[in-house]
Parts: C-alpha cells; sequence; structure tokens
C-alpha cells in the first residue's frame, strides 16, 4: 500500500507521519511537497500536523485554498482513505471536507500531553483493530483544538455514527468532548490528537499503532476483492 | 482605487474564550462595568474599481476570510481620491 504524506510550509509533523506508515506499518511512503504533488497513484493520503503558514489567518485557512487541495478532494471522493491529524483536521474543516470549525483552546493555552480517547465507532476503516469503547492512550499537541459545531451538525455527527473518538477527560472544551470524525461516507478521517506519535512499543506507546493497520486492513481486504 | 475595510467577529453562539480573557483583565483594572468582550478581527484592502466589487467581495469573504460556521462579517467600501 503506498502513502502520501502531503508537506506544506510550517508543517511539522510530516516526518513523524511518514515513519508511522514507512518503518512502524511497513508500508511504502512518500513526503510529498504541497506544489510538486501527484497523488493519483497514491492509496491513501495523510495530512500532517504543524502550522502551515504560520496559522495566518485560521489554523489551515490558507492551506485550503492551495492547488494540491482539488486533489486531495478527488482522493476523498473517489473513496480513498483520507487522514489528517491536528494541523491537517483543520485543513479539512476549513476545505469544508469535514463539517465545523476549531476555536482555540478553552483555556487558551497550547497543550501537549497524552490524553485519554474513547473509541465510539470501531466499524470504520480507521478504527476497525480497535474494540468498541476501547480507551486508548494519544498525546495531543494543540492551542485550537477545541471543536466547534452547531446543535443540528452535532446531532447530524451522532446520528450518521461519525463521531470516531471522543476525549474522556475534555481538555479543550470540543462540543460533545469531540476528538475525532469521519465524513458521512466514512473514508476521511479528521482528529486532534497524533496517533503517529505513538506506534513504538519501545517509546512507551503504540496505541496510534492499530489506526493505520486499520487502514492497510481495510485497503488488503478491497484489494483481495478487486484481484 | 476603493479601500474595503472588513470587519470579522465571532457568531453570538460562539463562545469566546480570548474575550473573556480580556475582559477578565479589564476587571482587574478595575473596570467593572465592562459586561462583555469580543475579540474580532479588522482587515483593509485596496481593491482597483470593477462593476461588481461588493459581490465579489461577500466571495472573498465567504472563500477565505471568515470562516462562515463560527464568524459573520461585514464591510464598508470607500472611495480613495
Amino acid at each position: 500500500m503506498k502513502f502520501a504524506v502531503v508537506v506544506f510550509p510550517g508543517s511539522n509533523c510530516d516526518r513523524d507521519m511518514y515513519f508511522a506508515a514507512k518503518d512502524a506499518l511497513g508500508e511504502e511512503a512518500d513526503l510529498v511537497w504541497y506544489l510538486d504533488a501527484d497523488l493519483s497513484s497514491y492509496d491513501a493520503i495523510l495530512l500532517p500536523g504543524g502550522f502551515s503558514y504560520g496559522d495566518y489567518l485560521r489554523s489551515g485557512a490558507i492551506a485550503a485554498t492551495s492547488p494540491v487541495i482539488d486533489q486531495i478532494r478527488e482522493a476523498a471522493e473517489a473513496g480513498k482513505p483520507v487522514l489528517g491529524v491536528c494541523n491537517g483536521f483543520q485543513v479539512l474543516l476549513e476545505m469544508g471536507l469535514l463539517p465545523g470549525a476549531m476555536l482555540p483552546n478553552e483555556k487558551l493555552k497550547f497543550m501537549c500531553h497524552f490524553e485519554t480517547l474513547v473509541v465510539q465507532n470501531n466499524q470504520t476503516m480507521f478504527t476497525s483493530q480497535y474494540e468498541e469503547y476501547e480507551e486508548i492512550q494519544i498525546p495531543i499537541a494543540h492551542g485550537e483544538g477545541n471543536y466547534y459545531c452547531d446543535e443540528q451538525t452535532y446531532e447530524q455527527l451522532v446520528e450518521r455514527q461519525q463521531i470516531a473518538f471522543t476525549y474522556k477527560n475534555n481538555p479543550n472544551g470540543s462540543v460533545g468532548d469531540i476528538a475525532g470524525i469521519t465524513n458521512e461516507a466514512g473514508n476521511v478521517l479528521g482528529m486532534m490528537p497524533h496517533p503517529e506519535r505513538a506506534v513504538e512499543a519501545l517509546l512507551g506507546n503504540d496505541d496510534g499503532l492499530r489506526l493505520f493497520q486499520s487502514i492497510l486492513t481495510h485497503w488488503r481486504n478491497n484489494h483481495a476483492i478487486n484481484a | 482605487m476603493r479601500k474595503v475595510k472588513i470587519y470579522i467577529t465571532l457568531k453570538e453562539a460562539v463562545l469566546d474564550p480570548q474575550g473573556k480573557a480580556v475582559q477578565n483583565s479589564l476587571r482587574s483594572l478595575e473596570y467593572n462595568n465592562v459586561q462583555e468582550v469580543r475579540v474580532g478581527k479588522y482587515m483593509e484592502m485596496m481593491v482597483e474599481d470593477t462593476e461588481d466589487i461588493e459581490a465579489q467581495v461577500d466571495q472573498m469573504c465567504d472563500k477565505l476570510l471568515a470562516n462562515p460556521v463560527i464568524e459573520d462579517y461585514s464591510y464598508t467600501i470607500e472611495e480613495v481620491v
């Protein structure tokens, strides 16, 4: 399986994402500079964390107008897995692939520590290797991770089972304790916590690895059917 | 040439922790009559004259300058001599 990690000016978790796909998962992966990107030959698109364009205007807003965005939209429409972590999630919100928006953390502090996440939906291509309601430890690192949507959107998210992960102890004020959501089709996941920073037991925690294994399992199953 | 002044504010339903912190700070300066503070953004653009400048500014705000999920915007357009 071939992963593309799209690198924007100001991305800083791109190498962690690359390491997760290439070394921890053991699949093919490329770091792809946003201006030169041709995403057509990749099976999955990873949007890394960081501060694309210095978070100018709003986090993710400027990246969401760059030319590569059309290709990301095409990949999503074709049903390919698209994972946005942290700033990647903010980009997915700003480009409208996922509903809602990010606000500054309720307590206005940049936070960087492990949080307990609850797997709310293990029926997605990103979460199949977790148990339902399993509690996992994944680090967060953000100043603007306070997920906001209006009540109607929240009800839709619940109804359509688009909430993949919630925080056990909401650190940032997110509506409904939301840590990660998918689109309606289930092939686009945005999450503030960093699964790519928790893929090596040797480094203390590999709870995030199963997210990447879920993507691979889904791809293999599809591939076997198509073959 | 026109000068466009754009005001971007958080929607009423959206909590503004930054505004709250500023309000608390004003209170610590003993401005106890300040009931609420909301922090927004102000932008100025110099734009060459076109016929549909208002429609254009609306589009700019919808596409990029404001996020309609959390923000409202308003603007004024002035002639620059």
